[in-house]
């Protein structure tokens, strides 16, 4: 029973620990540029999820100020992810412009492939 | 291309819509979940529908690149130009209490200002990123 | 207690996604399943009280990313090599970090339970002073564009150069096209 508890008041943490050491392993042992993007990606999700957990109040409502609630959410982790989707999602848009011209340049992009063929790596 | 024709009507039915509710979530982020992140994002995603389902020059002709390109930079300038005025008015950077005779309509007004900001600096960068990429395609 | 609930069943099935994503290696299939993550990522955070983020996500992380990585897709290749490393070595760093952290969750407070310390500084504060200071009801608009909006300058600045960063990389020069094709 205690087991049981520990499981449900730390499943969101154990979750996000699972998504971002995930999001590691793509990004440390797969070659393909793209997938390491979508790796990246998803690790940054991860860290979503490990910053708004914490600020949830079981019975509570969203930070929405009105006479009929009382007991609300924390805003500030909000405003946090917020503006980091928002970032995530233009230095997402960078990674994938470098890997158009890489495949552009090289005519390849897996990792592998790349240093065979640069002369200089 | 003559079998899409469901989906050349129904996006063509959906895209007033979309832009309506983009102006919505803009305006009505003091009041509900919303603002120019969102609103910004939404109307990129509904040019980007168009450029999908008609082509991207269809696109080009109703967005030009020009415009997408001034948009970037002029949502920033909106932003710090706010946080300017109100250094101007005699407060501190982004203050936004000088720029009204009341305390909330200043605070709303600045809020307001700033989201507007926000909206098209982000609707013209998502907007450019994807130009940019489309346009590499051809 | 529902609300523990429906939290943790997402939370599966969002694993579930993630060990897909993992182990396939075609890319259109990885892209899409990333953007069926995103959604459920976004009921995830309607769940967690956060609508506002849970809005921003459904859009950019199911919309915008989800076209731009099949942009890339369609610009490169959809088929994902066969792996030439052992992937022994990625997994027992994955594996360590991750028995690390767990191991530093156990000491955190609880889910869902409102005496802890994230509820006592400004968050609190915000959501007592943000009608009488601001008149706005939203206390996350509230926080982002009035109280931080310093933070929200620098990151919409943020996204301006990554835009401009982007229009380098990838936007053809239009005057010196006609010569040489190619410039770079």
């Amino acid at each position: 029973m205690d087991f049981l508890q520990t499981v449900v008041s730390h499943y969101n943490q154990w979750i996000a620990v699972f998504l971002m050491v995930s999001g590691l392993y793509i990004v440390v042992a797969r070659g393909n540029m793209v997938k390491k993007l979508v790796g990246l990606n998803l690790f940054q999700t991860s860290v979503y999820l490990l910053y708004i957990s914490p600020g949830k109040i079981l019975g509570g409502t969203p930070p929405i100020l009105a006479a009929e609630f009382a007991v609300y959410s924390n805003p500030l982790p909000h405003v946090l992810i917020l503006t980091a989707i928002v970032v995530g999602v233009a230095t997402l848009s960078l990674g994938l412009g470098l890997v158009v011209r890489i495949n552009e340049a090289f005519g390849t992009i897996e990792e592998e492939e790349l240093f065979a063929r640069d002369p200089e790596a | 291309m003559r079998l899409d024709v469901i989906l050349r009507v129904i996006s063509k039915l959906l895209l007033p819509f979309m832009l309506v509710f983009a102006l919505y979530v803009q305006f009505h982020g003091d009041y509900g979940p919303g603002g120019g992140f969102q609103a910004g994002v939404i109307v990129a995603a509904a040019v980007i529908l168009y450029a999908i389902m008609f082509g991207l020059d269809a696109a080009l002709e109703a967005v030009p690149v020009r415009v997408v390109e001034i948009m970037v930079p002029l949502g920033v300038l909106i932003y710090a130009g706010v946080g300017v005025a109100s250094l101007l008015l005699g407060a501190n950077f982004l203050d936004y209490d000088v720029l009204g005779h009341d305390h909330h309509h200043a605070q709303e007004l600045g809020v307001m200002l700033v989201e507007i900001g926000v909206l098209v600096s982000v609707s013209g960068t998502m907007l450019a990123i994807f130009y940019a990429f489309a346009g590499r395609g051809r | 207690m529902i609300e523990a609930l429906i939290n943790m069943v997402l939370l599966t099935l969002l694993a579930a996604i993630m060990i897909g994503v993992v182990r396939l290696r075609n890319l259109f299939a990885v892209v899409i399943l990333s953007s069926a993550y995103s959604f459920i990522i976004a009921t995830v955070l309607i769940v967690l009280d956060a609508v506002d983020v849970a809005m921003t996500e459904a859009a950019v992380g199911a919309g915008i990313s989800t076209v731009l990585m099949l942009a890339v897709l369609f610009l490169t290749k959809t088929e994902e090599q066969k792996p030439k490393h052992s992937p022994a070595l990625p997994l027992f760093v994955a594996t360590v970090t991750g028995i690390a952290l767990i191991y530093g969750t156990l000491d955190l407070p609880a889910f869902g339970v409102p005496d802890q310390p994230i509820h006592t500084h400004v968050g609190a504060y915000y959501l007592e002073k943000s009608v009488e200071e601001t008149g706005i009801p939203n206390v996350v608009s509230s926080v982002l564009a009035s109280y931080r909006g310093f933070d929200t300058l620098g990151e919409t600045t943020v996204v301006f150069t990554a835009g401009i960063g982007v229009l380098l990389l990838l936007r053809r020069n239009r005057r010196r096209n006609g010569k040489n094709g190619e410039t770079s």
